[in-house]
């Protein structure tokens, strides 16, 4: 009936086979296997806590963020409840906001698992889901971003925010003073700017800087993507034709940064990282980059609270603690990777 | 089953579109018709088909202000001609990504729909490029999976839109969410690096003293400028945007028609996931965040009609670049970048509000005005 003529079908048979041929091709192309990044978990030593004990199961909750650090926050905690004999962990989707999370986290409440660890999207909105299930008596272990209020949390576990502004400000000062450097330049690159977590570490870094009668020439937020990252960098070279250091809150929009100086060809300064992504500590024990040292803030934080988790679920102590009981809060110290260190923490790379 | 196309009618010896003669104002003609007896280049300039002149005109005159004030805030780096000479290359690099997704969102826009994945589709082709499988093809292979990837998720697109007839914000805010979600799934929500040289060079490597990546979209722009105004495709696509029906009475196949507009914004993408691959040395699922907006803002205060039918590339191009200007504004004097969203929130209105306010005909009545005192 049509009036196509053979030409033209003949013409879509070779576009649906080249277009059916390219889909197989590229099909085969997702696969990403030889990365596998190692979780951080703490084998299992020998003394009183690393006996089976009572069985445990503990509801776990991250949100879902495209960032390494989160995955890694993930895979973490996932990776120490399977080292555990006692543990069974049941993780639930947090969502892509905290609605969504305080959803999926009543659900799990009512399945009664004996501990609950949550990071939540946000410490202020879900400080009601941690009050509701600790008057429910499931003990709750806040990862990283606070509860305001005392009795929403049996254990709170994070980074320090502030004192990663304050070591790498201090590691800063220390180059500076050794080179002889008077009167430095000094360059900023913060993740997400509306961020509490990034404010705190902006200001952690400029006090200690103060201190020592230094401060930040110029500063670009990026969001910790590459591409930001990237960007932010090559605004930031715009500005100052000559810098001393840099401090990069993130070592995941760090690869960014990394790619705006190779392109830029600027070398006359050293770079400081944050949170401490194994891509930076191998940079840094090479030696071949402006990058000299990284501020961790690290994600082994996860498998700490799955194994805190279990001893609260079991009532135990810590042991090297005289108390009977897992503390009520702990912060974790921000170290200084530099080349001297770094084969120590490679371990702990994410 | 080809009734849309019938046999006389499939290869149209360009039809005069109704869509393409523009309403005719009586004030117009009569302008036109006085300008006429004066000079031919002038009633060009004062005519319908000036407009995107004149308006790419201020768009340069925004430019040079912008510059004005970076040269009066920081003359001591405006005082080194290499510095300055510098600046602008890294101003046409940070345009560059976003300047090839704007090309294929002017194309989209102006054949009267709108694609919110793009920045979506982007982040897809990079991660998907990147995949250690893809990767171990070599250059070649990676830019192949990016076109590819760029224009199949184009087309689905397309076939969304102009055969499943969904609402354009619909089906391509529907693949945002996908294609992200997607890429998240291929990446593993890690960080994807780039071990090629040839395609981190991409980056990093200039010719002649210009940068591969301000080529790219020289010859990206170049040909989105041939398409839109010297070839049957690009007639076709102001006619379909400024009026679909009349389009299809005319003997166009509408339908097949968005869909490769579509399959042409999703090429885009691919191109510049390429470009954005090479800058950043890696991808992941979360690069290329909110590039669907810079697109539209850059087409739209470059002229582009949002409800179709009309537009500019060169518009586009000024836009963008005008954005990656503010940016470097902001930079080089270190303020925030909350107020300088502001201000580009700020120009966007502004560049509307232009528009409302009837451009042409203000230009016009300065120009008949002169005439009467000559």
């Amino acid at each position: 009936m049509t009036q196509h003529s053979p030409d033209l079908s003949r013409r879509r048979m070779l576009f649906g086979g080249v277009a059916v041929g390219a889909g197989v091709l590229l099909a085969g192309c997702t696969s990403n296997e030889s990365s596998p990044t190692t979780a951080q978990t703490k084998a299992a030593a020998t003394g009183v806590n690393n006996e089976p004990g009572k069985k445990v199961v503990i509801g776990f909750s991250a949100p879902a963020d495209d960032h390494g650090w989160i995955a890694a926050i993930t895979n973490n905690a996932k990776a120490q409840a399977s080292a555990f004999s006692d543990v069974e962990l049941k993780p639930v989707a947090a969502g892509a906001d905290p609605a969504a999370q305080r959803a999926a986290l009543s659900t799990l409440v009512s399945q009664k698992p004996d501990v609950i660890v949550v990071l939540p999207h946000d410490g202020k909105e879900l400080n009601a889901f941690g009050l509701e299930a600790m008057t429910a008596g499931i003990p709750v272990i806040n990862l990283d971003r606070a509860f305001p209020d005392a009795r929403a949390y049996r254990l709170q576990i994070k980074g320090d925010n502030y004192g990663m502004g304050v070591a790498a400000a201090t590691y800063i000062i220390a180059q500076l003073k050794a080179k002889g450097v008077s009167n430095p330049v000094i360059g900023e690159i913060p993740g997400i700017d509306a961020l509490e977590l990034t404010q705190e570490r902006t200001k952690g870094f400029n006090d200690t800087l103060a201190a020592s009668g230094f401060k930040v020439a110029n500063r670009r937020p990026a969001e910790f993507t590459v591409d930001s990252g990237q960007q932010a960098a090559t605004g930031l070279f715009q500005a100052l034709p000559k810098i001393d250091a840099i401090w990069n809150h993130d070592d995941d929009q760090g690869v960014g940064v990394m790619a705006a100086i190779n392109q830029s060809g600027r070398k006359e300064f050293f770079m400081v990282g944050g949170a401490g992504s194994k891509k930076a500590m191998e940079d840094i024990q090479a030696d071949n980059t402006v990058l000299k040292a990284t501020v961790t803030y690290s994600p082994s934080m996860a498998s700490s609270a799955i194994s805190l988790a279990r001893l609260i679920g079991q009532g135990k102590g810590m042991s090297d603690l005289v108390e009977l009981q897992v503390p009520k809060e702990i912060v974790l110290a921000s170290e200084t990777i530099t080349k001297e260190n770094a084969s120590n923490y490679l371990k702990l790379g994410f | 089953m080809s009734d849309a196309t019938p046999t006389p009618t499939a290869t149209p010896e360009r039809p005069q579109l109704p869509a393409q003669s523009p309403p005719v104002d009586p004030a117009e003609t009569a302008a036109a018709s006085e300008a006429a007896t004066t000079s031919n280049r002038l009633s060009w300039w004062r005519g319908d088909s000036g407009e995107g002149a004149r308006r790419n005109l201020g768009l340069i005159g925004v430019l040079v202000v912008l510059v004005i004030i970076g040269a009066m805030t920081r003359w001591d780096l405006y005082s080194n001609p290499d510095w300055v000479w510098g600046n602008t290359l890294t101003i046409l690099k940070l345009a560059s990504v976003v300047g090839v997704v704007t090309v294929g969102m002017t194309f989209v826009i102006i054949g009267g729909g709108i694609d919110l994945s793009v920045g979506a589709i982007l982040a897809l082709s990079a991660v998907w490029a990147t995949t250690v499988a893809t990767q171990s093809y070599g250059a070649g292979g990676m830019i192949f999976t990016a076109l590819v990837v760029g224009l199949s998720v184009g087309v689905v697109n397309g076939i969304l839109i102009s055969y499943g007839r969904l609402v354009p914000f619909i089906a391509t805010l529907a693949m945002l969410v996908a294609a992200r979600g997607l890429a998240a799934e291929i990446s593993n929500k890690q960080t994807q690096l780039s071990n090629n040289t040839f395609i981190n060079n991409i980056a990093s490597e200039k010719l002649l003293g210009i940068p591969l990546l301000v080529y790219i979209l020289a010859a990206v722009v170049a040909a989105g400028w041939v398409l839109l105004n010297r070839t049957t495709f690009g007639r076709r696509t102001v006619a379909v945007g400024g009026n679909p029906e009349a389009a299809r009475l005319a003997g166009i196949n509408v339908r097949r028609h968005t869909l490769l507009l579509y399959a042409l914004s999703g090429l885009c993408c691919g191109i510049a996931a390429i470009m954005l691959t090479a800058q950043a040395n890696s991808a992941q699922a979360a690069t290329a965040n909110l590039y669907e907006l810079d697109a539209i803002a850059a087409a739209i205060i470059g002229g582009t009609l949002l409800s179709g039918g009309r537009g500019t590339i060169i518009g586009s191009l000024l836009g963008v670049i005008i954005f990656s200007t503010i940016t470097n504004l902001f930079a080089i004097n270190g303020l925030s970048s909350e107020a300088q969203n502001m201000v580009k929130g700020g120009i966007i209105v502004a560049a509307v509000l232009v528009q409302q306010v009837q451009f042409r005909s203000i230009t016009q009545f300065l120009g008949r005005n002169r005439l009467t005192n000559s």
